[in-house]
């Protein structure tokens, strides 16, 4: 479970990178993913990311899970979308093609369908290369490349260290839940739903203990091996940029560019097929 | 002329929170190269002392300083914490605590990157400094993937890679085992000899850092030093007994048996010791007959039968385990680190279930049994305390359980009271938590278990970070309990614990179970003390040296003199 989302390794185009290159990446890509409704610019841009995916040699059952997951998210969102907003479609394409009625004041109409693929797509688009950064970025990489694109090390390192210690806390409140059960604490579907919230209470308290004592060692370790003394650092595992980096930064920017000019020529961001 | 690299005058330190200063008038000169041990029980001052040469007091701790301390011929007042780590490199106790780095290149090179040290010069001085520690094979795995041994190299290399001159290190050997301790000091003594650092330790442990040559001990207690002299000189006295630190164990089976030690050389290595004037005074203090009961007969409280046990049905971590506990034994179960000693505990508790074979209690198998209801007979005690204790009052944490069983509050009050009599917490039962040393904190947590009254009481590592005094307080008291008939399991590398406190050792190594012994018996045999990651007791060497015809002889003589003398200053 805790490498879920941990750094596959595989020799790939995608992982010769630098992990800021791949931060840089993603936030381009967002943009031109988040700029648009155009389904073909979407379509387009699904087929890239995939693409990218198959580049890198991360197998899709590694993270099968966490994809099923988000698609279950999705769903989620779109039935949201359509409970509080059910003819948003309509507004946005102006007509309305009724399929058939539902319940009170809902129907399904073409326009509200054509609307909700679009945003789908738009989380189909950005899934892989999001998926990527974090499955191709060596994790000592991840602070390095934060810090590269302006955020400042203090910050990066914290982050860096919060996913390094996700490990030792989960360790950390096994061994406590073990602890208390073994005091006659019932953790356990035998107990009702409320009291056994209350029983994981004493559980947080330890934990909470356990972990500020964690963070006391590591920030004197820290400390006494002089973080924070300059305004700047430098890092042991940063890869310096190549022509790869820039071409894959360049690359992002035509796709912005792109994405910029469908919405000048569509004169706005929807491309609507229903004139 | 030697050099003095560090000089304390008239130094004095309190802690803000503190209403007595925790050094007084401190005088200490440490010279270049020099190495020095610092001994002294829990609240002497050394760790606080420890922190005045790295910088953590004053710029992490508040508090008020007087006197002076120079370090290199700079007063450290007028420096930053910053540039004293540029001249002593610390070595914290807890290796896994102190890790930042992903990778052992990596953390090696945590100083380098604050320093803002070029990328290709911090690969260079990684790779020398990690050859010099020998960890260069490792560069690319994460340390929390390395043996004990390999840990405290990465640790070292990071601190190394500084060029620093005065190398400190903060109790090293309390989270490892005896082999892997024993390791950790031979490293030590090996970087002084080829780079010539000054070596500062701090340790109440004292016979194990005596494994490799100190030049100097200076022993410390209530904040004041009481001696400052030679490992040969501080041994000849009973200055270490006094304050509460204990001697290695041949120096007090040497004064045991009455001999004379004042006019000894090289009494801190015993390899080079000349014992032989001492045979016959060793021999007449053997016990002549082993007064061993080899097995008892009463009723078996719990039983492992061919437990097998793996997390993955892949790589087995325990294979055919077999033994039997009997109701008022007190035992300990011993073995390298991650072969499964905790596994087992953790099995009989119920957390984890066989993967083949049984566990019986009280001879019916504990398949079926939830960890609730096996928790009305087993009581289990963990580590760190903190991980035990979720209330923020004492009388709350202690009546926890029977809370939970849903008794009366008036039983729970009574029962709360007794167990805190037993457990000597009864005048501080209205004290919060939080206010407790972490020895208090333990027997709090030892409370809140023996308070439901289990049959059987396992603790693991039970004296891990303790000095002498607080070890054989805690030790004495689980012996009260097994005593008044409660059994006791150990999961311990203490080999102290096992011989003066267990009559029984269950040895794990590499899944198997290879010896279920006396602990004499067991400390005897080499194989054994190698595959559990033990190491044989100076009094073993002191027997083979001396020509005694059984070492186990001299060890049960020891043990039992030992427990005389206790007991007869038992009023206190």
């Amino acid at each position: 479970m805790s490498t879920m989302l941990g750094y596959i390794k595989a020799e790939s185009p995608i992982h010769h990178l630098t992990g800021a290159t791949k931060l840089i990446c993603l936030l381009l890509y967002s943009v031109a993913v988040m700029l648009t409704y155009d389904t073909r610019v979407l379509l387009g841009l699904l087929i890239f990311g995939l693409a990218c995916f198959k580049a890198s040699k991360i197998p899709f059952k590694d993270v099968a899970f966490v994809v099923y997951f988000i698609l279950a998210f999705l769903m989620l969102n779109n039935i949201a979308i359509f409970i509080f907003s059910p003819y948003e479609g309509c507004a946005i394409y102006g007509q309305k093609t009724v399929l058939f009625h539902l319940i009170g004041p809902y129907s399904v109409t073409l326009e509200q369908l054509f609307y909700m693929l679009n945003v789908t797509l738009k989380y189909f688009a950005v899934i892989p290369i999001a998926l990527l950064f974090i499955l191709a970025t060596h994790p000592s990489e991840f602070a390095a490349s934060l810090n590269r694109i302006g955020v400042s090390y203090r910050l990066s390192y914290s982050v860096a260290i919060a996913l390094r210690y996700i490990p030792d806390i989960q360790r950390d409140y096994q061994e406590i839940s073990f602890a208390q059960q073994a005091r006659g604490l019932d953790l356990s579907k035998n107990e009702k739903p409320l009291k056994r919230i209350k029983n994981m209470s004493s559980i947080l308290l330890p934990l909470v203990f356990t972990s500020l004592e964690r963070i006391e060692t590591i920030s004197r370790a820290m400390e006494l091996r002089s973080f924070g003394m300059e305004k700047k650092r430098t890092w042991y595992s940063a890869k310096s940029f190549k022509m790869q980096d820039y071409l894959a930064i360049g690359f992002m920017l035509l796709l912005v560019v792109l994405s910029l000019c469908v919405m000048k020529i569509n004169g706005g961001r929807f491309y609507n097929p229903f004139i | 002329m030697r050099q003095p690299v560090i000089q304390f005058t008239n130094f004095s330190y309190q802690y803000r929170v503190q209403s007595e200063p925790t050094l007084k008038n401190i005088n200490l000169t440490i010279y270049e190269g020099e190495k020095v041990l610092i001994v002294g029980p829990s609240g002497s001052g050394k760790s606080t002392l420890a922190h005045t040469l790295n910088g953590l007091i004053p710029f992490n701790t508040e508090g008020k300083i007087s006197g002076s301390l120079k370090i290199n011929g700079k007063e450290t007042k007028s420096l930053s914490i910053f540039e004293i780590s540029q001249m002593v490199g610390t070595v914290l106790q807890d290796p896994d605590g102190q890790f930042i780095g992903l990778t052992v290149a990596e953390d090696i090179a945590f100083s380098l990157e604050n320093r803002c040290v070029s990328q290709a010069e911090m690969h260079k001085r990684v790779w020398d400094t990690s050859k010099l520690v020998e960890i260069h094979e490792h560069l690319n795995m994460a340390p929390q993937a390395l043996s004990g041994g390999q840990k405290q190299r990465t640790s070292l290399g990071g601190v190394m890679v500084d060029d620093v001159d005065i190398l400190l290190f903060d109790e090293p050997l309390a989270s490892l085992d005896p082999a892997t301790g024993q390791l950790a000091i031979e490293l030590i003594d090996q970087l002084n000899q080829e780079t010539k650092k000054t070596i500062i330790i701090v340790e109440h442990r004292l016979e194990d850092v005596l494994h490799a040559p100190i030049d100097r001990i200076i022993v410390m207690n209530k904040g004041e030093i009481l001696a400052d002299c030679t490992p040969n000189e501080l041994l000849q006295t009973s200055l270490l007994t006094e304050t509460g630190i204990r001697e290695p164990l041949y120096i007090t089976a040497l004064k045991y048996a009455g001999c004379e030690l004042k006019e000894l050389n090289h009494l801190d290595v015993l390899d080079e010791l000349d014992v032989t004037p001492y045979k016959e005074k060793l021999e007449a203090f053997l016990v002549n007959s082993s007064t061993l009961k080899e097995s008892s007969e009463a009723e078996v409280l719990l039983e492992f039968d061919h437990l097998c046990f793996s997390y993955d049905q892949t790589r087995p971590l325990l294979q055919d385990i077999n033994f039997k506990v009997r109701k008022g034994d007190m035992l300990s179960i011993v073995g390298r680190n991650g072969t499964g000693k905790s596994t087992l505990s953790k099995l009989i508790c119920g957390f984890y279930k066989p993967t083949n074979g049984r566990i019986l209690l009280h001879g019916k198998d504990t398949l079926k049994l939830s960890i609730k209801e096996r928790s009305n007979a087993i009581g289990m005690v963990m580590q760190n305390p903190n991980q035990m204790l979720s209330k923020p009052m004492i009388y709350d944490e202690v009546a926890l359980a029977l809370r939970l069983k849903g008794l009366p509050e008036d039983e729970v009050k009574q029962r709360v009271y007794e167990t805190l009599k037993v457990c000597g917490l009864y005048p501080m039962r209205n004290w919060p938590i939080s206010a407790l040393s972490y020895g208090q904190k333990k027997r709090v947590s030892i409370a809140a278990i023996l308070v439901a009254n289990p049959e059987i009481l396992i603790l693991d590592e039970p004296t891990a970070g303790q000095d002498f005094k607080h070890y054989t307080e805690l030790m004495e008291f689980l012996k009260s309990l097994n005593e008044q008939g409660i059994t006791i399991i150990m999961i311990t590398h203490d080999m102290h614990l096992m011989l003066e406190y267990t009559s029984r050792s269950i040895v794990v190594a590499h899944g198997k179970l290879l010896a279920d012994s006396t602990p004499v018996k067991v400390l005897s045999n080499p194989y054994l003390v190698e595959q559990a990651s033990l190491k044989e007791t100076s009094l073993y060497t002191l027997a083979m040296k001396a020509n005694l015809k059984s070492a186990e002889a001299l060890t049960e003589s020891f043990i039992h003199h030992d427990r005389r003398r206790r007991e007869s200053c038992q009023p206190c």
